[in-house]
C-alpha cells in the first residue's frame, strides 16, 4: 500500500513537472480562462442595456410626446433616427440601423382622451428572435407604466391590479450573475478533459507509455497518477475563475467554499474519467484533441450554460442527465448564488459519482486492453 | 528574398498529387471525419430540436390562499397558457421549497384577502421569479403580466371596469412573425460548422507535418509553397461545404426556416467565409508547429469569438464598447450578420455588399499571411 | 546527363550558427569547405554533432548559411534554392513518411512531385521493391511498418526518380545488412551506370570505404579530406588482430585493451580483437599476442580522432558497480518454450523457443519485420503471447505481479523517456517508479550522473539534447534499480563509432557483474560482443548459440565465412531459399 502511494505520488509529480515547466503551457493554461472569463461576463448578456429605436410619430401631439419621453427617459431606449413615414420603416429595420421602430398612429392622442383607447406599434427586428423579444417587452413595460399613471391622473382610477415582481437570488436579473459561476465548472472542464486525454496520447505516441508499462507501476496506479494532477489544474483554474467572479465582476458569493470546492471535485473526477476513457481511443494526440472536441460541443450546449434544459423536447432531457456539466453548473449555480448546503443539492452530486464511478474504471479496463 | 518571391507555375500533377494526399489522410483519420461531418449533424439536431429560447411549459406554482372565484378568475389564463404549467397550491411554505429546489420558476402569489382587496377597488399580486437564469427570469415576469393581463382585458369586454387601457401594444417581430429561435439559430449553427472546420481542422494539418517531420522530405522536391497551401486548403474545403450543405437542407426542411434571399448569395458568401477560416487555421499552424498550440489558439481565436462575439446569440448592442471593437474586426461577425439577414429579410444589398467585401478582404490578407508564414526552410 | 569529372558541389568557408537559447549559439559548421564531384560517392562522416546534417540541409537548399558560399549543381544554394530541389533528391535522416498512406501511396506521391512518367515507372517501381522487399505490403500503411521497412521506403520514395544529385543522411541506420547490401548495390549502380553525383553521411565506415571521397567533419570542422585509403593508411602499421593469451573471449579482451592508453581503439572481430595501438609494436601489452593487420578507414578514423581532437573511445565507459557475491552463470533466467505470436493472418513469431542464463549477453539477430521487437515486447511483458510459455526471473511478465518487474530494465528502440522534463526529473521519476527513495534513490541518480556523464547537462531539457546524450540517459534510467536482466533493442542504431565502444564497454562491465543482457542490433560486429547469439527471420528461429558456432554453422565446405556480417547473410539466404523452394513445389 506505502509502495503504491509512493509510486502514484513519484507519477503525480511528473505531471505536474511536466505541464508546469514549459512557460508556453503555463500560458495555456492560464490565459485563455481569464480572457474567456471577461469575454463571457462581459459578451454573453441578454439583457440589453442600450436599444437602439426610430420613432414614426405621426400624432406629434402632448400625448404622444408624453409617451415618447417615458421611453427615452427610460435609460434604456436611444432614439437614433426620426422617420417620416410608414414607408422608411423597413428600411430601418433590415439594414439593422434600429432594432426598434416605435409606431405612434395619427388619431392616438384623440383615441386616448376619448376613451377608446389608442394602439401603438412596436416593429422588432427578429433575425434574433431573442433581443427582439426583448426589446419588446421593454417597451410592453414602459406602455404599463404609462397606462397605470395616466389612468391615475386622468381618471383618477387606481387599477385594479398590481403586478408586484420580484426576482429571487438575482434582483436585477443580470445574465452574467448567472454565467460566470456556470463558467467555474464549464471552462475548467473544457480544459480539464483535453489535458488528461492529450496526457495518455502523448505518451502513446512518443512511446513513453510503454516505458511506464515495464516499470512496477500498476495500470490502477497509472490512471490515478494521471487522473489526481488533472483535478489539481481543474480546480486551480475553477478558482482563478471563482477570484474573478468574487473580484473583478463583484458577484456576491452566497455559499459554503467547502461544499463548493468537494462539488468540483467530484465533478473533476467525473470529467477526467470521459477525459481518460477517450484517451483510450485515441492513438494519436491529434485524435485524442478533436474527439474531446467532438464530444465537449454537445456537452457544453446541453448543459444548460445557455439555454435552460426544461426547454428541450424530453428525448433531449434524458441525454442531458448522463451529462456531467449538467449537474456541475446547477451545483455551483445554486452554491454560489443561493447559498444551498450538501443537502440539498443531493440530486445534482449523486449523478457525478455514479458518472466517476463508471468512466475511472473503464478507463483501467481500457488501459489494460489497449497494449495490443 | 529574392528567391521566394519567384514562384514556378503550378503544376496540375503535383497539385494533383498532393490533393489526393491530403484527402487520403484526411478520410482515413476517424476523428477528422468525426468533427467534420458527424459533429454537424450532432450540432444540427442540438440546435434544432434542443437548444430554444423560447420559454414554454415554465412549471408555476399558483398559491391561491383565497379560493374565491373572482381569485380563480385573475389566474385562470396561467392554467390556460402554453408557455406555463401551472401548479396549484393553497400554502406559500410549500411553493417556497419547490422554488428552492428549482422544481419551479416562478410563484403566484394571491393572498387571503385578495378578493376582499378587490372589492375594495386594488388588489395585489405578487409574481416572484427564480432569477439565476436572468434571461428566462425576465420573459417569464412579462408572460405572468400578459396572462394576469388577459384578466383585465376580459374585465373590461365584460364592461366591468371603466374603459379599455389608454395605450394597447401592438408588437410585431419582423423577419420572424412566428418568433421561433429555431430561425435565428439555424443561420449561427452555419457560421459555427464553418468556422469548425475551418479553423479547427486545418489548425492541426500544418503542425503535424512539422511535428512528425514530413516536410522536410516534402521540401526537396520540385514542389512550391503555393501548391503545399492550395492543397491544403481543397480538402477541407470540400468537407466544408459538405457540412454547409447539411446545414441548408436540414434547416430547410427539418427547420422550415425561411431563406428570404439569394440562395446563391447564400453559398457564395459561405465560401469565401469557409477560405477566411481554414486560412486562418492554416496560418496559426504554420506560425506555432505544434498541434498542441495550434488547436488551442485556434479555439480562443476563432472558434470562441464566433459563438460569442458574432451577434450570433448575444447582441452586440450591450456589450461593451471594447468588446464591441474586437467584434468588429473579426470576420464571423460579418458572415452572422450576412446569414441572417439572407435567411430572414433578404437582399438587403447595402448589407450585403459591406459584408462581402470585409469577408474578401479578411480571406486575401490571412492567404497572403499563411503564404508569408510558409516557406521551404527549416528551422 | 551530368558530365562525370565536374565539380557537384563547392562549399567554402560555410559557417552556420543555432541560437540555443537566448544568450547561447552553437556553431554547428565553423568554416567549412569542400567539393563534391559529377559521377562520384562522396561520403560525409564524423561522430555525432559533426555537423553532417546540417551540411547536407544547406545543400538541400533547407537552411541558409550564416558565412561562406555554397554552389550546388552551379546554383547558388542561397538564392536559388527552388532550382537546387528541383534537381536533386533528398532523404532525410528521419525520412517522412506519410504514415497514414500506404506503401504505394507513398511511392506515388513522391513520383508525382517529382514528374515521374509511368514509363519510368514501370521501369522503376519492380527495381525498388526488389531492393528494399517490400512487395508483400504495398498495400500495408508505412506506420505499421517495421523501424527499418520504414527506412527502406523512405529510400525508395527518394530514388523513385534519378536526380542530378543525391543526397542521402545516414541511409542505412536501422536496416539490416542483407538490405543495406542490397541498398548500395542500387546506389553503385546509379552512380556507375548512370553516372549520378551521391553525397552519403554516414556512421559505418564499411560504407564509407565505398566512397570516392570521404570528408571527416568533427565539431562543425573539416578534419581530414580525400580518397578512403588516404585516410585508412594512417593508420599503417598501428592495426593488428589480438588474440588472448589467456582463454578470455573477445568481450573480455576488448574490454582490458580499450581501457589502456596506449591502444587508440579495440573490437572483438570474429573471435579475436581487432586493435589500433597508439605506437607500431605492441611489446608493452601482457597477456595476448598481436599479428599486424591491414588498417581499416574505422581504424584510420579513430587515430584520426584520437591525434587531432584527444577522443578515446570508451574512456571511463566502464561503470563501477557495487560488489556482489559471484552470480550463479548456469542459472536460467529467461526460458521461453514454443512461443507464436500472430497479428490477424501473420505470424511474426513462430515457435520460438530459447533460454538464456544469468550473465549472458545474448544478442537476437535478424532483418527488418523477423519478429525480433515482437519477441522483445512480449518477453517484457508489452505483449501477450498468442501461444507458447515465457519465463522472466521466473515469472511470465504479462501477468505477474507489478513487482516482478522490479527485475528488469528495458530501453525501447526509439528514445522514450520524456522530452519535456529535465535529465535529472527524469531520473528522479524513474527511481520513484521502481520504489527506490530517499538517500538510496539520491545515492543510484548520482550512480548513474557519473558513469553516464550525465552531470553536465542534468538541468537541461531531455528532448533538445543529442542523440547520443539520449541514448545514455536511457540506459542510465533503465539501471537505476539494478535489475537482474536488462532488454535493449536496437541500442546503437544511428550510434557513432565511439558512443558505440562506449555503449559496448558498460554492457561487458554489466555482464562482469552478473546482469544478463538481451539486445537486438543490425550492426554485425557487433555481434561479436556477444555470449550467445540467435538469428531470426520471418518470425523463424534459423540459429542460435556462441557467435563462433554461428560462423560454424553458416560455412558451408565451398566458401568459409569470416565476418558476421557474412554468416548472417548466409544463413538467412539460406533460409529463404528453402522457403521459395518450398513454395514452389
Amino acid at each position: 500500500m506505502n509502495a503504491t502511494l509512493h509510486r502514484i505520488l513519484i507519477l503525480i509529480r511528473k505531471e505536474l513537472i511536466a505541464v508546469l515547466k514549459d512557460p508556453r503551457s503555463r500560458i495555456v493554461l492560464v490565459l485563455p480562462i481569464v480572457l474567456q472569463s471577461l469575454l463571457f461576463g462581459y459578451a454573453a448578456t441578454f439583457d440589453l442595456d442600450k436599444v437602439a429605436y426610430a420613432l414614426l410619430d405621426a400624432d406629434r401631439s402632448g400625448a404622444s410626446s408624453d409617451f415618447m419621453a417615458r421611453l427615452d427617459g427610460s435609460g434604456v431606449f436611444h432614439r437614433v433616427m426620426n422617420l417620416n413615414s410608414a414607408s422608411e420603416i423597413g428600411d430601418a429595420i433590415s439594414r439593422k440601423r434600429a432594432l426598434l421602430v416605435v409606431h405612434i398612429p395619427s388619431d392616438f392622442e384623440r383615441r386616448i382622451l376619448s376613451g377608446q383607447g389608442a394602439t401603438v406599434q412596436a416593429i422588432t427586428d427578429g433575425r434574433n428572435s431573442n433581443t427582439g423579444g426583448t426589446a419588446a417587452a421593454y417597451v410592453s413595460a414602459a406602455v404599463e407604466r404609462f397606462n397605470a399613471d395616466w389612468r391615475q391622473s386622468h381618471d383618477g382610477l387606481r387599477s385594479p391590479l398590481t403586478i408586484e415582481t420580484r426576482a429571487w437570488y438575482n434582483a436585477n436579473l443580470e445574465t452574467r450573475w448567472n454565467m460566470i459561476p456556470s463558467l467555474i465548472a464549464a471552462l475548467s472542464m473544457l480544459q480539464v478533459l483535453m489535458l488528461t486525454a492529450l496526457s495518455v496520447a502523448r505518451e502513446r505516441e512518443q512511446g513513453t507509455f510503454d516505458q511506464l508499462l515495464v516499470t512496477p507501476l500498476r495500470p490502477t496506479e497509472i490512471m490515478v497518477g494521471k487522473a489526481v494532477p488533472s483535478i489539481l489544474i481543474g480546480l486551480v483554474q475553477s478558482s482563478i475563475i471563482l477570484l474573478l467572479a468574487l473580484f473583478w465582476f463583484r458577484i456576491p458569493f452566497q455559499g459554503s467554499l467547502a461544499t463548493l470546492y468537494l462539488g468540483l471535485i467530484l465533478f473533476m473526477s467525473a470529467a477526467v474519467g470521459i477525459g481518460l476513457a477517450l484517451s483510450a481511443f485515441s492513438a494519436t494526440m491529434q485524435q485524442a484533441m478533436l474527439y474531446t472536441f467532438v464530444l465537449l460541443m454537445p456537452m457544453m450546449l446541453l448543459s444548460g450554460l445557455t439555454s435552460a434544459i426544461s426547454n428541450m423536447p424530453t428525448a433531449m432531457q434524458y441525454i442531458t442527465l448522463a451529462n456531467p456539466l449538467r449537474y456541475a453548473i446547477e451545483m455551483v449555480q445554486r452554491i454560489y448564488l443561493e447559498g444551498a448546503g450538501v443537502t440539498l443539492l443531493f440530486n445534482d452530486m449523486w449523478p457525478l459519482v455514479v458518472i466517476a464511478s463508471i468512466t475511472l474504471p473503464t478507463a483501467v479496463w481500457l488501459f489494460r486492453h489497449r497494449l495490443v | 528574398m529574392s528567391g521566394a518571391a519567384v514562384q514556378a507555375p503550378l503544376s496540375w500533377r503535383r497539385l494533383k498529387a498532393l490533393v489526393t494526399k491530403e484527402t487520403r489522410q484526411l478520410v482515413r483519420d476517424k476523428s477528422n471525419l468525426m468533427v467534420g461531418l458527424f459533429l454537424p449533424v450532432v450540432l444540427i439536431l442540438i440546435f434544432g430540436y434542443g437548444l430554444s429560447f423560447d420559454v414554454k411549459n415554465a412549471p408555476v406554482a399558483i398559491v391561491t390562499e383565497d379560493t374565491s372565484p373572482a381569485a380563480q378568475d385573475v389566474v385562470a389564463g396561467f392554467y390556460l397558457s402554453p408557455y406555463f404549467s401551472a401548479i396549484p397550491l393553497t400554502s406559500m411554505q410549500t411553493a417556497r421549497e419547490l422554488m428552492l429546489k428549482r422544481e419551479v420558476d416562478a410563484i403566484v402569489y394571491l393572498q387571503s384577502d385578495f378578493s376582499r382587496q378587490l372589492a375594495a377597488g386594488h388588489a395585489t399580486v405578487q409574481v416572484l421569479v427564480h432569477g439565476v437564469d436572468a434571461n428566462r427570469a425576465r420573459v417569464l415576469q412579462a408572460f405572468a403580466q400578459g396572462a394576469i393581463g388577459q384578466w383585465a382585458v376580459k374585465r373590461a369586454a365584460a364592461g366591468q371596469s371603466g374603459s379599455a387601457p389608454p395605450i394597447t401594444l401592438q408588437t410585431r417581430l419582423w423577419f420572424n412573425e412566428a418568433n421561433n429561435s429555431t430561425h435565428f439559430l439555424v443561420p449561427g449553427l452555419i457560421v459555427l460548422i464553418m468556422t469548425l472546420n475551418g479553423a479547427l481542422l486545418t489548425s492541426l494539418v500544418m503542425a503535424r507535418e512539422w511535428e512528425r517531420g514530413t516536410l522536410e522530405s516534402l521540401f526537396v522536391t520540385p514542389v512550391n509553397t503555393n501548391e503545399i497551401i492550395i492543397a491544403k486548403l481543397v480538402p477541407y474545403f470540400v468537407v466544408g461545404l459538405a457540412g454547409l450543405t447539411m446545414c441548408l437542407l436540414a434547416g430547410k426542411f427539418l427547420f422550415h426556416v425561411p431563406i428570404r434571399g439569394s440562395l446563391l448569395l447564400i453559398i457564395f458568401i459561405s465560401m469565401v467565409y469557409l477560405l477566411v477560416s481554414l486560412s486562418l487555421g492554416l496560418l496559426i499552424s504554420a506560425a506555432t508547429k505544434n498541434q498542441f498550440l495550434a488547436s488551442q489558439i485556434a479555439l480562443v481565436v476563432s472558434f470562441l469569438p464566433a459563438l460569442m462575439l458574432s451577434g450570433f446569440i448575444f447582441d452586440l448592442n450591450s456589450v461593451p464598447a471594447v468588446v464591441r471593437g474586437i467584434s468588429r474586426v473579426l470576420p464571423p461577425t460579418y458572415y452572422v450578420e450576412a446569414l441572417q439577414t439572407l435567411f430572414l429579410a433578404g437582399d438587403v444589398s447595402g448589407l450585403l455588399i459591406k459584408d462581402c467585401a470585409v469577408l474578401v478582404t479578411a480571406a486575401v490578407v490571412l492567404i497572403a499571411l499563411t503564404r508569408r508564414n510558409t516557406r521551404k526552410v527549416l528551422g | 546527363m551530368t558530365v562525370t569529372g565536374g565539380v557537384a558541389i563547392v562549399g567554402s568557408g560555410l559557417v552556420k550558427r543555432f541560437a540555443r537559447d537566448k544568450k547561447e549559439s552553437i556553431t554547428a559548421l565553423d568554416g567549412v569547405s569542400f567539393e563534391a564531384r559529377h559521377g562520384e560517392l562522396t561520403a560525409l562522416v564524423g561522430p555525432d554533432g559533426a555537423g553532417k546534417t546540417t551540411l547536407l540541409r544547406l545543400v538541400a537548399g533547407l537552411m541558409r548559411t550564416d558565412e561562406g558560399t555554397l554552389r550546388v549543381l552551379d546554383l547558388d544554394a542561397a538564392t536559388q534554392p527552388q532550382e537546387i530541389q528541383n534537381r536533386i533528391s533528398y532523404m532525410p535522416q528521419r525520412f517522412g513518411l506519410y504514415e497514414d498512406l500506404s506503401v504505394q501511396e507513398n511511392l506515388d506521391l513522391y513520383a508525382d512531385l517529382h514528374g515521374v512518367s509511368v514509363e519510368q515507372r514501370q521501369e522503376r517501381y519492380p527495381r525498388l521493391m526488389e531492393m528494399t522487399a517490400l512487395a508483400p505490403f504495398r498495400e500495408r500503411l508505412a506506420g505499421k511498418l517495421s523501424g527499418g521497412m520504414k527506412q527502406k521506403l523512405g529510400l525508395a520514395c527518394t530514388l523513385v526518380r534519378s536526380p542530378d544529385l543525391l543526397l542521402l543522411d545516414e541511409p542505412t541506420v536501422g536496416v539490416d545488412p542483407l538490405s543495406r547490401r542490397e541498398l548500395w548495390e542500387i546506389v553503385s549502380s546509379l552512380v556507375e551506370n548512370e553516372g549520378l553525383s551521391v553525397v552519403v553521411s554516414t556512421s559505418y565506415m564499411d560504407e564509407a570505404e565505398r566512397c570516392a571521397h570521404v570528408v571527416v567533419l568533427h565539431e562543425g570542422k573539416v578534419l581530414a579530406d580525400g580518397v578512403p585509403s588516404s585516410i585508412s593508411s594512417r593508420a599503417r602499421g598501428h592495426s593488428f588482430i589480438a588474440t588472448s593469451t589467456q582463454n578470455e573471449s573477445a568481450r573480455a579482451l576488448q574490454a582490458r585493451l580499450i581501457d589502456r592508453e596506449d591502444v587508440i581503439d579495440a573490437v572483438p572481430q570474429g573471435g579475436r580483437v581487432r586493435a589500433v595501438l597508439r605506437a607500431e609494436s605492441a611489446q608493452s601489452i601482457p597477456e595476448a599476442t598481436f599479428e599486424p593487420a591491414e588498417p581499416t578507414l574505422e581504424d584510420g578514423l579513430m587515430l584520426l580522432l584520437r591525434q587531432q581532437t584527444n577522443a578515446k573511445p570508451a574512456a571511463g565507459a566502464a561503470i563501477e558497480l557495487a560488489d556482489k557475491p559471484a552470480p550463479d552463470r548456469e542459472q536460467v533466467v529467461i526460458e521461453t518454450h514454443d512461443v507464436v505470436r500472430k497479428f490477424g493472418d501473420f505470424t511474426a513469431v513462430n515457435r520460438t523457443s530459447f533460454e538464456v542464463r544469468r550473465g549472458e549477453v545474448f544478442g537476437l539477430l535478424g532483418p527488418n519485420g523477423a519478429g525480433k521487437t515482437t519477441t522483445f515486447r512480449m518477453l517484457c511483458g508489452l505483449l501477450p503471447a498468442t501461444s507458447g510459455t515465457l519465463l522472466v526471473a521466473g515469472a511470465d511478465l504479462r501477468t505477474a505481479r507489478a513487482e516482478a518487474r522490479q527485475n528488469i530494465g528495458y530501453v525501447a528502440q526509439k528514445f522514450s523517456l520524456y522530452g519535456d522534463i529535465t535529465v535529472r526529473e527524469n531520473l528522479d521519476f524513474f527511481a520513484g517508479a521502481y520504489g527506490l527513495r530517499g538517500a538510496r534513490a539520491n545515492e543510484r541518480i548520482d550512480w548513474a550522473m557519473d558513469n553516464f556523464e550525465l552531470s553536465n547537462r542534468a538541468g537541461a531539457a531531455t528532448g533538445k539534447l543529442p542523440g547520443g546524450f539520449q541514448r545514455r540517459l536511457a540506459m542510465a534510467a533503465a539501471l537505476l534499480h539494478e535489475p537482474q536482466i536488462v532488454f535493449l533493442d536496437e541500442p546503437t542504431s544511428g550510434a557513432d563509432p565511439l558512443a558505440r565502444r562506449e555503449f559496448w564497454r558498460r554492457i561487458s562491465s554489466l555482464a562482469d557483474h552478473g546482469t544478463t543482457i538481451v539486445v537486438t542490433t543490425h550492426f554485425m560486429e557487433e555481434a561479436e560482443y556477444c555470449d550467445r547469439i540467435m538469428i531470426q527471420d520471418a518470425g523463424t528461429m534459423l540459429a542460435i548459440g556462441t557467435p563462433d558456432e554461428v560462423r560454424q554453422q553458416a560455412a558451408d565446405e565451398s566458401h568459409p565465412v569470416a565476418t558476421m556480417e557474412e554468416a548472417f547473410i548466409a544463413i538467412v539466404e539460406k533460409s529463404r531459399d528453402q522457403v521459395r523452394a518450398k513454395d514452389a513445389a
